[in-house]
This record gives structure tokens, sequence and C-alpha cells, in this order.
């Protein structure tokens, strides 16, 4: 067990110093290459383009995080327990819908700009926290729910305390998978005119400018990480400790 | 007092209508512990979740303490039963105050009060509460867990507890100790209380009454000693045992069968010693205590035929005494160990209050048979009574 341990500790460091040398190595290579300066020169868009995505994403994440979470708890309330299966599949098949369809639908009625977008945004990233939800909820164990009842608590008063507190750790994968989806599709955006960075994206694929294309795919990429994290470390401090496989 | 008035349970399944209870009728005395005994799927379960409506009775009433709770919302009758779990059932997100505070929370007390309550409640349940007021259910053994699962149905100090196998899931070690820890409990705290079981050593040691299932109908409910000398049934006996006399010794203690004593000092002569065991009539070997009163030795009666001088000098050493708080199979027990007939009881102190013997037990045991014998058939020899004589001679 410590040898393996030891093991691992020295292949980490290891993996820390070829890092730390690769990093070297393309910085010298891109400074050589006058990378960094042709990069620079989108400095502006990309600051104006953030901006915009960033908005996009937030306004489509807080709706359907807003939406998802209230219609999962519903499917999982017993009355609704025979629509809930249908209901899932019904989800299960709208998620194998590509969001580049999902967004060419809401422009087809919608039209063009940001509401659209937005709308399609919302329509992606609302599934998978539907579907958490509903699980996480469905999950919690029956002994807890009969311990809770024996008690004296109420259907609220057991939604609230008992039930939501276990489930928070799947609603919050839910949520993460969702804005990571919603992130990374948010460039399609700019198709149906949405804005953000899709703009320097698919305009320098069409220009054939790939300065200008990686000025907008290295803040999508960092971005999508930076809310990834950001969401992750939201569940750690919300999820209760004892129900937090995080933390000990 | 639970009062229990014709509860029926009728499930709907695919294959037709299923009574889970018929027409079940018992009442649990206040202060007392009843068991619900029986098979799985007798419905013991079943009776015992109607009370607090976990199942929904088809038709029938349940009287807490004197009132019919018919008219009782679920969510206030719920708060005035404790309910402990198999499952124990301990919310993972909240501490462990907060899983005991949960329904004094719910009935509004003071958080002062609450966190007092919860304090006090782990000291009862013997765990310090400097050290686990704040951990979550999952850092505590499956034993610390049901005993907090205890504290939290006490926490409001309800009347009436119903407990569904409370102990069930926890090692036989731990089983034991939690058991006597709550039989503890229960001397102080005298609630009434409904429990369900499957083991039937379980329902003797704890209860005051056992109530015995089968498929949906209350069999027999009386006294662990009623039930196990004499079962109404042969669905009774064979759920009791063969060895069900055996088990009628956990019921009793030793003060109630032990005789009163008869020692000598070390200064009494050995004729002493003699005259008192032949005033006895059955005694081969007479206790000799120390000044104290402390049984130190023993004196056989062929010591005193045989030779002479005091007491004194002419005993031997004791093999086992007995305190007069434990039970029989602990006298039998030590009477197996080391092939004895008899031993002197002794008081906390350890001074001699009384002997028990195997004739006594026989005899104590056996009154309850014995007065059934001359009511079933009165022509029929007493056998008891021969037995006894037979041991005398």
């Amino acid at each position: 067990m410590k040898q393996t341990a030891m093991k691992q500790l020295s292949m980490k460091r290891y993996g820390y110093f070829f890092g730390i040398l690769i990093a070297f190595w393309l910085g010298s290579v891109f400074e050589a290459n006058a990378i960094f300066e042709e990069l620079w020169e989108y400095q502006e868009d990309v600051v104006y383009l953030i901006g915009q995505h960033i908005e996009m994403v937030l306004i489509s994440g807080i709706i359907a995080i807003a939406l998802a979470i209230p219609i999962g708890i519903i499917l999982s309330r017993p009355r609704f327990a025979k629509v809930a299966e249908s209901a899932m599949q019904l989800l299960n098949i709208g998620t194998t819908i590509p969001t580049l369809a999902i967004l060419a639908l809401a422009m087809s009625f919608l039209g063009i700009g940001t509401l659209p977008a937005i709308f399609g945004l919302c329509i992606a990233s609302l599934l998978p926290i539907v579907r958490n939800t509903y699980i996480g909820l469905n999950e919690v164990p029956a002994h807890l729910k009969e311990a809770a009842a024996g008690i004296g608590m109420t259907a609220s008063q057991m939604l609230i305390k008992v039930e939501i507190p276990n489930a928070l750790f799947v609603i919050f994968a839910g949520i993460r998978t969702a804005l990571a989806i919603n992130v990374g599709t948010a460039p399609l955006a700019f198709l149906i005119g949405g804005g953000g960075l899709g703009e320097l994206i698919f305009t320098g694929i069409d220009l054939d400018e790939p300065f200008m294309m990686l000025a907008g795919a290295i803040p999508v990429a960092m971005l999508a990480v930076l809310v990834d994290v950001l969401i992750a470390a939201i569940a750690f401090l919300i999820v209760p400790r004892g129900v937090n496989p995080l933390r000990r | 007092m639970i009062k229990i008035d014709n509860l029926t349970k009728i499930f709907d399944t695919p294959n037709g209508p299923v009574t889970a209870a018929n027409n079940i009728q018992m009442e649990v005395p206040e202060g007392e512990i009843c068991v619900l005994l029986g098979p799985s799927g007798c419905g013991k379960t079943t009776t015992l979740k109607m009370i607090n409506r976990i199942v929904p009775p088809t038709s029938g009433k349940v009287y807490i303490n004197g009132e019919d709770t018919t008219g009782l919302d679920t969510v206030s009758l719920r708060r005035n039963i404790g309910y402990v779990i198999q499952q124990i059932g301990l919310f993972p997100n909240m501490t462990i105050e907060e899983n005991i505070a949960i329904v004094p929370k719910l009935l509004g007390w003071e958080a002062s009060r609450y966190k007092k309550r919860a304090a006090e409640l782990l000291d009862m349940v013997a765990l310090d509460p400097s050290v686990f007021l704040k951990r979550y259910p999952k850092e505590l053994s499956g034993g610390q867990q049901q005993r907090i699962g205890v504290a939290r149905a006490l926490a409001a100090d309800p009347p009436v507890m119903l407990m569904d196998e409370p102990f069930g899931a926890i090692d036989p070690i731990n089983r034991e100790v939690i058991q006597d820890e709550f039989l503890k409990m229960q001397k102080v705290l005298k609630k009434t209380i409904m429990f369900v079981s499957h083991d039937i050593d379980e329902a003797v040691k704890m209860s005051n009454r056992i109530a015995i299932f089968k498929d949906g109908e209350l069999i027999q409910y009386d006294t662990p000693d009623d039930i196990l000398a004499h079962p109404k049934d042969d669905f009774v006996k064979n759920f009791v045992g063969d060895d069900r006399a055996l088990k009628r010794l956990r019921l009793v203690n030793v003060e109630q069968v032990m005789e009163p004593p008869i020692y000598v000092s070390q200064a009494d002569s050995l004729s002493d010693a003699f005259n008192k065991m032949e005033a006895c009539g059955y005694y081969h070997a007479i206790t000799l205590v120390n000044k104290a009163k402390q049984p130190i030795g023993f004196v056989s009666k062929e010591a005193t035929q045989t030779r002479q001088g005091q007491c004194g000098e002419h005993y031997l050493g004791l093999k086992s005494i007995i305190s007069v708080d434990d039970d029989l199979r602990k006298v039998a027990s030590k009477m197996f160990t080391h092939d004895i007939t008899w031993m002197p009881c002794v008081d906390k102190e350890g001074r001699m209050v009384g002997q028990i013997t195997q004739r006594g037990i026989t005899h104590y045991l056996g009154a309850t048979y014995r007065r059934d014998g001359y009511q079933a058939s009165a022509e029929q020899a007493p056998l008891g009574d021969d037995l006894a004589t037979a041991i005398k001679a």
C-alpha cells in the first residue's frame, strides 16, 4: 500500500516536471513565431465577445436550472410516478437530438438573434438537470423517507430537509454536465445570429485565418474549464458534509 | 397504553386481495414492552405500522392512552409516537445533534432547549456528547447509529414508541449490549412500547408480553413465561422451540428461587454443622462464611459425620457463587461448568443471602406445569411431586 502510494507520488512529480518543461518549450516556440502577438490583435474582439458569450451562458443556464429542478422534483413525486417514466423516456430521446438541430429548430420559429440562441441553449441544458434531479430524488433510500414520515414530517418538510439534501450531489453533477454542454454549444449560437465567441471561430474557419479561430477557441476552452471548476467548488461548499463524497 | 381494536389490513394485489392483518385485538398496558413475534409475512410489521399509519388500516381503531387516534391528523399523531426502524434511517445530511433534535425542532422548541436535550439523550444512550454531537452518521458504527436512532425517537419524550426490529441489523455481541442498555433506560422512562422481532430469544429478554402472529392472525398474546410454558397450539410450540423450558430460565432471577440461607462460621463445631444440615433435610453440604458473612468455603456432610473439631479446620473451597440479580440461565451454566448442584447466593457486598439448588429450580419452574396437570386430569398421579420426593430421598 505504502509503496504504491510512494510510487504514485514520484510519478506525479515527474509529471509536473515534464509539464513545466513542455510549457516552457511551447512558450518559446510561440514566442519565436510571434503567435502571441498575432493572437493579441484580436484582444478587443475577444473581450467583447467573451462578455456576450458569458451573458448567453448565464441567462440560458439560470433559466434552465430554474425550470429543470422543479420539473425533476414534480416528476419524482409519488402521484406522478406513472407519468414520470414515460416523461423521462421522452427526455432521453430529446437528449439524442443534436444541439445544432435544436438551434436550427429554435431559429425556425423564433427568428434570428439572441432570443432563439438562449432558447436553444436552455433546452439543451435542461435535460441533464431534469434527469439528475429526478434520479437523485428517486434514489434517496426508502428507509430514509419512512423514517422521515414516521417522525411526523409533512411531505414538503421531507422534501426540503431530507430528500433534496441527499440528492444534491447528483443534482449538482447534472448542473455541471448541463453547463459544460451549454458553454461548448454556445459558439454555435453565432450561426443563428446570437453572437458570442463563435463569431471568431466560424469567421476564422471561413476566412482560413487560424489565429482568428484560435482567438475564439482558446477562450471557449478556458471558459468551459472555469465553469466546471466553479460549479464543482459550489457543489463542494453547498452539499452537506455528511452526504458529500468529496469531503470527509 | 396502546389499544388496538379490530384492526384489519387488506392489500389489493394483482392476484386479488390479501389479508395482511385480520381483526387484530390487543392492549399494551402503560409502561410495558410488547413484542410482536412471528415468521416473515405474518402481519406483525403491518400491525405495528398501522399504529402510526405508515400503513393505513383498512378498518379498525387505535387508541393511545385511551384516546381514539382516528380523528387525529397523521402528522401530529406521528410526532407523539417514537419510531425506530431496522435500517436506522438517520439522515446522513445532518449531524448527530440535528438528527436527534429533529422532532423537537418540528414541534417548535427553542434552540437552547433542543440542544440541551440532544446532549442529555446522547449521555443516556452511553455516547459522549462532546465527541459525537457534531459528527455525521457515516462516521459512526452500526451499533452507535442505532443508539442515535433510539435517542432520536425519545427526543420529544413521546409516551409511546414503535420499534420495527430495531436491533436486527446489529452484530450479536453489540446487540446484547444495546438490549441491556435499552432495558436499563426503559426501567427509568417507562414508555409503552410495541416492538417487532422475529427472534424468540430477543422477545423473551425484552418483553413484558409477547404476541405471536401467523398468517395475519394474532394466535397468542401472553406473558413470556406463559407463552413458553403453555404454548397454545403446535404452531406456537414449534415457533418457541423444543428448548422452550430452557428459555424460561432467563425469565427468573436467583432471588425468586433461592432458599433461606443456612451457613456455619469458622468457630462452629462440625456437629453443629451436621445438625443444621439435618434440620433442613436434604443438604449434603453447608456453606462456611467469614465474619462479614461472605461465603469462603463449604463443609461436606461426610466430613461432619467422620471427623471432629471446628468447621474452620475442615472446609473445602467453593467452586462458584452467584449474585441475586443474575438469571437462572447463568446459574444453570455455572452448575454445568463446575458439576455442582447448589450454590450460595450473595448480594452486592458479597454477603450470603441464600442458596440456590437444582431441586429448587426444578420445583419453581415445574409449578406452572403441575397446576396444569391437576386441572387437566385429576385422576392422573401428580408426577411433579413424585419427582420432588424422589430427589429428596
